[in-house]
């Protein structure tokens, strides 16, 4: 009784922050800031829907599965996010017109 | 105009929500992937009109692990386990997807 409430919970929390997530991929101004709202959507949108069918699940096949797929998406996915904030920059995207501070471009000027 | 354009975004998510909540009757898991299903519309669009190639790269990121949660609720509802081998798989290309198109954008060649 208190695995499944807990499951369903989990997966409807998960639901709603995909929902979300995307909405914020739709509505920001920018790059940056359309990643950083669309990589919310992985840490605990889909990543608690897999937790949530593996407590609804237990240890069997199935719920193993899950676990690894819980594993992968946590190694892979904050890399690819790096890496294509860090293509977007260098391939000179422009940020929004209230944006304050770019450090990363200081950073690089100061090198040169 | 501005305004205009977000009532008819929030009237059309509302009567969508209802609609899938309210009037359609199938199993819980089948409402729930009907909402991952509605937000990768979303994704969708920014696709089609995200005005860089790095904001379409975000978007096809997004698309795979929404995926991922989508099957995950797909093997719940079945009682089957191998809709979470195609998502293992999904997880993989999708990072080696990214990595790419995110290399191709910043200039350098696939073998760097």
């Amino acid at each position: 009784m208190i695995r499944e409430t807990l499951g369903m919970a989990l997966i409807l929390i998960g639901v709603m922050f995909d929902f979300l997530g995307v909405l914020g991929l739709v509505r920001l101004p920018d790059v940056y800031n359309r990643l950083q709202a669309a990589t919310k959507c992985v840490t605990f949108g889909s990543a608690g829907i897999l937790l949530g069918v593996f407590i609804l699940q237990g240890f069997n096949n199935f719920g193993f599965k899950v676990l690894l797929g819980i594993v992968f998406i946590f190694l892979t996915s904050p890399v690819a996010a790096h890496i294509i904030a860090r293509a977007a920059h260098r391939s000179g995207v422009k940020l929004t017109k209230g944006s304050i501070v770019d450090q990363y471009q200081e950073d690089r000027e100061l090198k040169e | 105009m501005r305004t205009l354009r977000w009532l008819i975004g929030l009237l059309l998510i509302g009567l969508f929500m209802y609609v899938n909540f309210f009037v359609y009757t199938g199993s819980i898991y089948f409402k729930l992937i009907n909402v991952i299903l509605f937000s990768s519309l979303f994704v969708l669009y920014r696709v089609i009109i995200g005005p860089t190639a790095a904001d379409r790269i975000v978007a096809v990121d997004i698309l795979g692990i929404l995926i991922i949660g989508m099957l995950a609720l797909l093997g719940l509802n079945y009682e089957q386990s191998f809709f979470m081998d195609v998502g293992l798989i999904w997880a993989l290309l999708s990072f080696m997807a990214s990595l790419a198109l995110a290399k191709v954008l910043e200039g350098r060649s696939l073998d760097d």
